[in-house]
This record gives structure tokens, C-alpha cells and sequence, in this order.
């Protein structure tokens, strides 16, 4: 995630610039002239968002004077490979484009200086949950057209009679191997997983737990004197969940349900002090290493909506920034949220200022479900320009493909298997 | 805490349906006057839901006001803003609400017969008058000729006694939450195993504890030396007067239904045989035309359906066994107005269970999980119809005498979560329950969305074959008028008539 401070002054224009990337309200032009989005194979999503940050103020509740911010521009998205890659590849493409959108950030330098400028504010992510790790941007193209092409011929089919089952898919399997050999569908192999990131994947898995292991009898040791810091937390915290401001709200709404799946954006302050600070840092870090290592098939604990999703820390540690890609429309995320997986949402955001009073850090929170959906639109940021590579398709859209094509690709299958399968086109 | 109710001062119709009063016309009127209007609604009997022995009154009437009729009337802007957010914002004026809703294309409200986005297509007030059959012309003038000074007549809305049917035919209304008026649910939050009709009270009357064990937000008065005082207190605020309290907010959209339209299609799609079209059309609605659902009552008992037999059969069933739809298609319209789930995927027992499906790492329940816990968005409906009835046959071949639809009413305390999401989330939504991209059979748009270009489909899942995709849907119902009203408690109505 790139973070650029925005020169004083500099807000509207750099607001008017942004705003020409865009075909409707938020929504990115995907061949726009200052960055063309469509051209870049391996982009999943990519978003700028000015971080007006409208309830820092809220700090003072803790009897803190909130330190002067600046306003920043980020942009971020979500590729295949390693960030620095796309970020050069937006650049060779799209210089000029870029310039006149990072020209409103203070320093920015002229010219080819701009690539190494970028990587310098690039922010390491604190924790990132892909919805299924691995399956590239060519992928998902390649599984949609693969199962439009199979949606349109299983309809043309009609009826298949008892005991076809075995029958039917091969003619399908055969269908996909003749539109492949003449070009008109494409499964290219994935290139291989570079080694080191294999090596850093595992020695993540590994380390992350040994570490676990090594601090247990220090944290035994520590977990009364824990318990006791945070219940003490708990109950003195203010909570601050107001209803948010009906304009801001109008501003977000603008935004949202263009299509199938929106943009969320927020920010908020860590409480102060080092027990909050710590606590988010081993929590986060905690959340990534599940998001990494346990989710990324399809679903984050019981959310099958969100296709990326990132937390990020921004002036060192002082705020933390969420952004994910969900399908549906808000009400219907944050009812998830609340509903399905309020605990996880209390250990890492209930180290937020204001945000609804837990209990034991995963208990009521989010389950306060008015105050918890005051909070979350009092802290979101409206998206000045979004991209979204694979329209129209939801998270599960996607899972669906995948499965379609892996269907292809089974040696044997059971007929209850083909049933599910032909019902899935 | 848990004091009884008070019936007396919570209006009929959270707790009836007035189905004696087959008869029945709705107002919606602008006020003229401010102090006539508040006359008249101060002197006015407004029917409550106690139940009085002896006959049945020949009229009943109820009384709502949409934000601006309160407005009018003189509520301060203060207290008005503590009303929910989407109630103050009304429902025709945002377009933002309207994509989110479907109210998009042919169901835009600029093109509505009442409440779109012009302020004075937005009521005031709804009376709703109810009346026994032959009762209610008289007192339907009786009414009017209150009203000269008071309010400006925008129009009635009409209804007619289709008998239980709506329009297209089917049965309506078989299936409403059962609301807790005796407050057996313990006010806490705590996962639900298993499906239950039984609601919270505070799901759909404002001031009690709601399915999460919290009261929902609504305007607290100062009580001391002001009108406020004949206001009952809040019962998680005692020193608060609870203007919402044995309130609820009431949605009415007025839906025309394209009979000949609906018919003509499925017969075609039928190829002219009548039990398939009517077999289509039962697949859509996810009834049979009678009301039998589609689906075989479940073994164990549903809290909140009753023990009865007929209860039983019409509202005793869950889709658990039927996870792919092969009997009730998934997309069928019972099916996203009220999917019937727990709080976790079905057969959640044991601790590790518990814990390995919060976790979502049952992959096998992963699929039938994408919606769940509909205890947080059940709507109470009251709606009625309008115009003239014409059988599937009729419909084929002539075309009724006037327009035909359903004043669709809804009642429930909080409109984002409950009517707003069942609209958005699960019968505008073309993803819902991961279909691939349709909308609801019956209310769907058909508009392709930015993204989408075809949601014009229905999809009915076969055994042992490729699903039957019907495509080329044409819209069947329009919305053509529509308002958020707030229907409020007896003393709150003198409130509002007086402070």
C-alpha cells in the first residue's frame, strides 16, 4: 500500500484528478487515461483513497491530545506476485498518468524518480487475507470463460437421462479439450511458486507457532496480570459509537452497490498506551498467520464475501487501516461481521478508540449491533477511485469456477459428484 | 424489568390482521392545518390490540406518520433525528436506497403514483381504516368530512377481498413470525441452534429487548415538567420517556402485478399444458397454489409454529433436507424472504462441532451457510390487495378491468436490519445464497445490473441432470408507491397530538 501525504492545499485538485479515472461515482474506468486498470494482467482490484481521518479527534476522550496528522493519498491493490512488481509495471505504463495524480503529494519527484519514490512509500502489510490463495487474475478469466462456455452447453443439453451421468461429462470434459486445442479456451499451467517464497511460507508456518511455544511460560506467567490489565481496559474505555453524520453517509452510499461487489475502507486510532499497542501487534499478527495458513480456500471463519482483505498499521502504529473487496451490500456484510464472526472483529478492533465495549476481548462488541454499525460507518473512508477486475462475479462466483474447472480436470467422479457439478453451471 | 405489555396502548394491527374486516382503504393525507390536525388526531379512537369481549367493532382504524407528517405536525427536529436514519431519510428520496433496493428502471420513484421524490408526493399521515363487510363506504365519508381543515386528501388507497389470495393466485401471508408478547425470551444474546418463528418483541415493537437482547435506538424525552410525562419510561433508560416504545415502523409499497403477464409467460414456457405452468409458477413462489409448501414438514417441532396440524404442515418445515433445491428451488421466493436457518449450519452439536463450524472449517456446511441466522430479519406482514382477481385461466386470455396488485405492509423496529436487508440482500440481490445471477421470481427487476448483464433467470435444480434455467423473465411486478411510516404506541400518538 502506497502512502502519500497530500500537499496543504492540494485536496480538491487532487480529488478532480482522481475523479477522471472514473465512468460512475467511485468506479473506475478500466481504460481510463491516467492509469488503465484493464491493461494490467495479473490486478485483481486496486483502489486511491484520501484518508480524511474525521474521528481522530476522538482520541481526546482518553484524555489524549491528538497529534496533528497529515492527510495522506493511498493507493493500494491487490496483485499476483510481489507488490514492487506491479507498482514498476504502473509506472512503465502509465507514467505521466501517475505523475499528475502523485504531483498533489508532497515531494514528488519528477520524471522516472517516480517508481523508487513509490517503493519508498509502500507500506509493509500488517496482515492480508486473499479469499483463495494462488489463483491469479489469468485464472479467473480463464475459469469464467471455461464456465460460461460450459453453463451454455449444459443448458443447451437439456434433460440427461438416468444413468448418463458418466456420459454427460466426458462429452464435457471432450467439449473443453476440442475449444482448447482450437484456442477458444485456455487453462495455462501456473508458473511455478518462486522457491523463496516457499522458503519464507514455511519457515512462517514454523516460526510463528515455535514461537508460541517458546513464550508460553512467560505469557502463563503474565496472563493474570493480563486479565487483569484488560478487564480493567474493558470496563473504563469510552465507548464512542454516535450515529455517524448523514451527509458522510450519503457521500459513502454514493458509492456503493454499482455492482456485485463494493469497496470497504476504514480508519481509526489505536488506543493509546503500550498494553493496546502490543496487544494489536501480537493480535494482527495472529490474524494474518490464520489468513495465511488456515483460511484462503474460500472463506475467512465463516465469511464467504470478501475477496481481499488487508490491515495495515500507518503512523507507526498510532492508526490502523482496513480495506477489503466484499460482495453485497453493507448491511449484509456488517450482519455477517456481527453475526458470524463478531469475536474475531472485537480481538483485533477492540483495540480502537471508541469502539463498542467487549467483554474478555471476543465477547458482546460487534454483538452490539447498532453501536458496532455506527462505529464502522463513523470510520470509514470514502474510495476516490475503485477497480475491480472480474465483473460482475461474487467470491463465490469465483470458488464456483474453480470448481467447475477442477471438475474438468478429476480423473473419476462419482455420479452424485457430476450431479453437484452440473448443477453448479 | 420484563413488565407485562400493556395492550392497551400498542395499535392493532402488530397483533391482528383484521381479517374479519375484509373491508378496508387507506389515507394518505397532507396536513393543512397543524393545530386541526392535531385535534383530530387527539380526539380520534385508534383501535388497540387488547381484546375486548362482545362483538367485533364494525370499523377500526390506525394511525402513522411518515418523518415529514411528523415534522409537521411539530415535532422538533432533535427529537426527529433519534427516529432510524432510513425513516427520517424516507424511502422514495435517496437514490442510493433505491439501487439498493431495486427500486430502479420501471420501480423508480420518480415515476411512483405517490411517495417518489417530490415533497409533495410524500403523505403525512396513514389512516387506515378496517370494517366489517357493507361498513366500510359510510365510514370512509364519515372520515373524509373530518378532515377539511386538517389534511388535504392526497388519495385512498383501495384494497379488495381476494379471499387469502393475491393476484397471481396463491395463497398469502401463510407464514409470520410468531411474536413473544409474553416475553418467555430471556433478554440476552445467545446463538440459536435451530431454527424458531417465536420473535423478540423488540424485533418488531420498539422499546423492548430485541433477538441481539438490546433495545433498538429511538428518541428518549426529558420527561420532567413536559408534555413527555404521559410518555411511558424506557425500560433501559428509567429516567427516559420512550417515545417509540410499543411503536414500530410500518413500510407500505404499493405493488402492481402483471396477471395476464405472469401467466402468459409461464404458459408459454409450458408450451400451453396447464399443470406445468402451474407447476412453474408453484416453483417460483416455492408453494403450491393452495399454500402447502413445497417441501415436507420437519420432524421436530418449530418453536413459535404451533402444535396444530395445519400449522404445522403450512409453516412447520425447514429447507435443511432440501440444501440443493431440488424440491423448493433455492431462488424460490419463500426461500429468500425467509430462508429458515440458525445462527450455525444445521446439526451444530458438542462443543468441537460448535467451535469447528465458528471457525467455518466444516467445509461440507460451508455452501449452505452463505445466509444464516434469519432470526435477525423476519418482517410482520399486513399487507392487502387491490384491484380485480382473475384465475390463471382468466389471465390467459383477458385482461383485468383495472390495475391489480398487492399494498404491500410490513411492520419492524429496525428498518435497515430487517425490511431494508430482506429487500436488498435477499430479494433484489442477484447473488443471494450464491446463485450465479437472478433475482426474486416474482419481484425481481430483470435490470441487468452495471456488471451483470443478464439477471433475467430462474434456476430449478433437477435430480440427476442439469438444472432447468428459465431464461427471458419479464418483470412481473412494479413498484408503483411506496413510504416509511412510524405507527406509533396510544400515549405516543397523544404525544404527538398535543406536546
Amino acid at each position: 500500500m502506497v502512502l502519500a501525504e497530500v500537499r496543504p492545499g492540494h485536496e480538491q485538485p487532487l480529488r478532480d484528478v482522481l475523479a477522471q479515472m472514473n465512468s460512475g461515482p467511485g468506479q473506475a474506468d478500466p481504460g481510463n487515461r491516467l492509469l488503465p486498470f484493464g491493461r494490467f494482467e495479473s490486478l485483481h482490484f486496486a483502489r486511491f483513497a484520501i484518508l480524511d481521518d474525521t474521528t481522530h479527534a476522538d482520541l481526546a476522550a482518553h484524555g489524549v491530545t491528538p497529534a496533528a496528522l497529515p492527510t495522506y493519498l493511498a493507493f493500494f491493490g491487490d496483485c499476483d506476485g510481489p507488490a514492487e512488481a506491479q507498482l514498476d509495471e504502473f509506472v512503465r505504463v502509465a507514467q505521466g498518468g501517475l505523475l499528475e495524480v502523485f504531483t498533489h503529494c508532497v515531494d514528488c519527484p519528477a520524471g522516472s524518480a517516480l517508481a523508487a519514490w513509490l517503493r519508498a512509500r509502500n507500506l509493509p502489510v500488517a496482515a492480508a487475507y486473499a479469499n483463495w490463495t494462488g489463483r491469479t487474475a489469468r485464472r479467473v478469466r480463464e475459469e469464467r470463460a471455461i464456465a460460461e462456455a460450459l453453463g451454455r452447453r449444459v443448458q443447451a443439453l437439456g434433460t440427461t437421462g438416468s444413468g448418463q451421468l458418466q456420459a454427460v461429462r466426458q462429452q464435457l470434459v471432450d467439449f473443453v479439450a476440442a475449444e482448447r486445442r482450437e484456442g477458444r479456451l485456455l487453462v495455462t499451467p501456473d508458473p511455478p511458486t518462486p522457491a523463496g517464497w516457499q522458503l519464507r511460507n514455511l519457515g512462517n508456518i514454523i516460526a510463528i507457532p515455535l514461537i508460541g511455544l517458546v513464550a508460553l511460560p512467560f505469557l502463563l506467567l503474565y496472563s493474570p496480570l493480563f486479565v487483569w490489565q484488560l478487564r480493567r481496559r474493558e470496563l473504563a474505555d469510552p465507548e464512542i459509537v454516535p450515529a455517524p453524520d448523514v451527509d458522510h453517509v450519503a457521500e459513502l452510499a454514493t458509492f456503493e452497490d454499482r455492482g456485485v461487489t463494493n469497496a470497504f475502507t476504514a480508519l481509526g486510532s489505536v488506543k493509546p498506551g503500550r498494553f493496546r499497542r502490543n496487544l494489536v501487534t501480537v493480535l494482527v499478527a495472529l490474524l494474518d498467520y490464520a489468513a495465511r495458513h488456515v483460511y484462503g480456500r474460500g472463506h475467512l471463519t465463516r465469511v464467504q464475501t470478501i475477496h481481499f482483505a488487508r490491515w495495515v498499521f500507518i503512523d507507526d502504529k498510532q492508526r490502523l487501516l482496513f480495506a477489503s473487496n466484499y460482495d453485497g451490500i453493507l448491511e449484509s456484510y456488517m450482519d455477517d461481521f456481527i453475526n458470524k464472526v463478531a469475536w474475531g472483529l472485537n480481538l483485533v478492533f477492540s483495540n480502537g478508540v471508541g469502539y463498542p465495549r467487549t467483554k474478555w476481548l471476543v465477547a458482546e462488541g460487534a454483538r452490539n449491533s447498532q453501536a458496532f454499525k455506527n462505529y464502522l460507518r463513523r470510520h470509514q473512508v470514502a474510495n476516490s477511485v475503485w477497480y475491480k477486475a472480474s465483473a460482475g462475479l461474487t467470491a463465490m462466483d469465483l470458488a464456483r469456477h474453480t470448481r467447475i474447472r477442477e471438475g474438468l480436470e478429476r480423473s473419476t467422479m462419482s455420479d452424485r459428484d457430476i450431479e453437484d457439478w452440473l448443477r453448479s453451471m | 424489568m420484563s413488565d407485562a405489555i400493556d395492550f392497551s396502548d400498542v395499535q392493532g394491527l402488530l397483533r391482528f390482521g383484521y381479517k374479519h374486516h375484509t373491508e378496508s382503504a387507506f389515507a394518505l393525507l397532507r396536513v393543512r392545518n397543524r393545530a386541526a390536525a392535531r385535534a383530530w388526531l387527539a380526539s380520534t379512537p385508534v383501535a388497540t390490540a387488547a381484546i375486548n369481549s362482545g362483538p367485533l367493532p364494525p370499523t377500526a382504524l390506525q394511525v402513522a406518520f411518515s418523518a415529514e407528517g411528523l415534522r409537521e405536525l411539530g415535532l422538533s427536529p432533535q427529537v426527529l433525528s433519534e427516529f432510524a436514519p432510513e425513516f427520517v431519510a424516507g424511502l422514495g428520496t435517496d437514490p442510493n436506497r433505491s439501487r439498493r433496493l431495486g427500486d430502479v428502471g420501471s420501480n423508480d420513484p420518480a415515476h411512483w403514483q405517490w411517495g417518489g421524490p417530490a415533497a409533495e408526493q410524500v403523505p403525512h399521515v396513514l389512516v387506515m381504516a378496517y370494517a366489517l363487510p357493507g361498513h366500510l363506504n359510510r365510514y370512509a365519508f364519515e372520515l373524509e368530512s373530518h378532515w377539511g381543515v386538517a389534511f388535504e386528501l392526497m388519495r385512498w388507497l383501495q384494497t379488495s377481498d381476494m379471499g387469502g389470495v393475491e393476484p397471481f393466485g396463491f395463497t398469502d401471508g401463510v407464514s409470520q413470525p410468531e411474536i413473544d408478547w409474553s416475553r418467555t425470551i430471556a433478554a440476552e444474546d445467545k446463538d440459536r441452534l435451530a431454527y424458531g418463528n417465536l420473535a423478540c418483541l423488540g424485533e418488531f415493537l420498539l422499546g423492548y429487548p430485541n433477538e441481539y437482547g438490546r433495545y433498538t435506538a429511538r428518541p428518549l424525552l426529558d420527561p420532567v415538567g413536559t408534555a413527555a410525562a404521559l410518555l411511558p419510561r424506557a425500560e433501559d433508560a428509567p429516567d427516559r420517556a420512550d417515545l417509540g416504545r410499543n411503536g414500530s415502523y410500518l413500510v407500505l409499497r404499493t405493488l402492481r402485478q402483471d396477471v395476464p403477464g405472469f401467466w402468459r409467460f409461464l404458459d408459454a414456457q409450458a408450451g400451453g399444458d396447464a399443470a406445468e405452468r402451474r407447476r412453474l409458477a408453484e416453483s417460483m413462489v416455492g408453494r403450491r397454489m393452495d399454500g402447502q409448501p413445497l417441501v415436507p414438514p420437519a420432524a421436530s417441532t418449530i418453536a413459535g409454529v404451533g402444535t396444530e396440524a395445519k400449522a404445522r404442515a403450512r409453516n412447520g418445515f425447514t429447507f435443511d433436507d432440501d440444501a440443493a433445491g431440488l424440491r423448493c428451488p433455492v431462488g424460490a421466493h419463500i426461500r429468500r424472504a425467509n430462508p429458515r436457518n440458525a445462527d450455525l449450519p444445521v446439526d451444530t452439536q458438542g462443543l468441537i462441532s460448535r467451535a469447528v463450524r465458528m471457525l467455518g472449517l466444516d467445509s461440507a456446511v460451508l455452501h449452505a451457510d452463505a445466509v444464516a441466522s434469519v432470526r435477525f430479519h423476519r418482517v410482520l406482514r399486513r399487507g392487502r390487495e387491490y384491484g380485480e382477481r382473475l384465475s390463471p385461466a382468466q389471465a390467459l386470455t383477458m385482461a383485468p378491468s383495472a390495475e391489480t396488485g398487492l399494498q404491500f405492509i410490513c411492520l419492524c423496529a429496525d428498518l435497515a436490519r430487517q425490511f431494508e436487508f430482506v429487500q436488498g440482500a435477499w430479494i433484489a440481490g442477484t447473488k443471494f445464497a450464491a446463485l450465479p445471477h437472478e433475482g426474486d421470481p416474482l419481484l425481481g427487476n430483470r435490470l441487468p445490473a452495471p456488471d451483470e448483464p443478464d439477471t433475467a433467470r430462474f434456476t430449478m435444480p433437477r435430480e440427476g441432470c442439469p438444472s432447468r434455467v428459465i431464461t427471458g423473465m419479464p418483470q412481473f411486478v412494479d413498484v408503483v408507491g411506496g413510504a416509511y411510516f412510524f405507527l406509533p404506541g396510544l400515549r405516543a400518538l397523544r404525544y404527538l397530538a398535543t406536546a
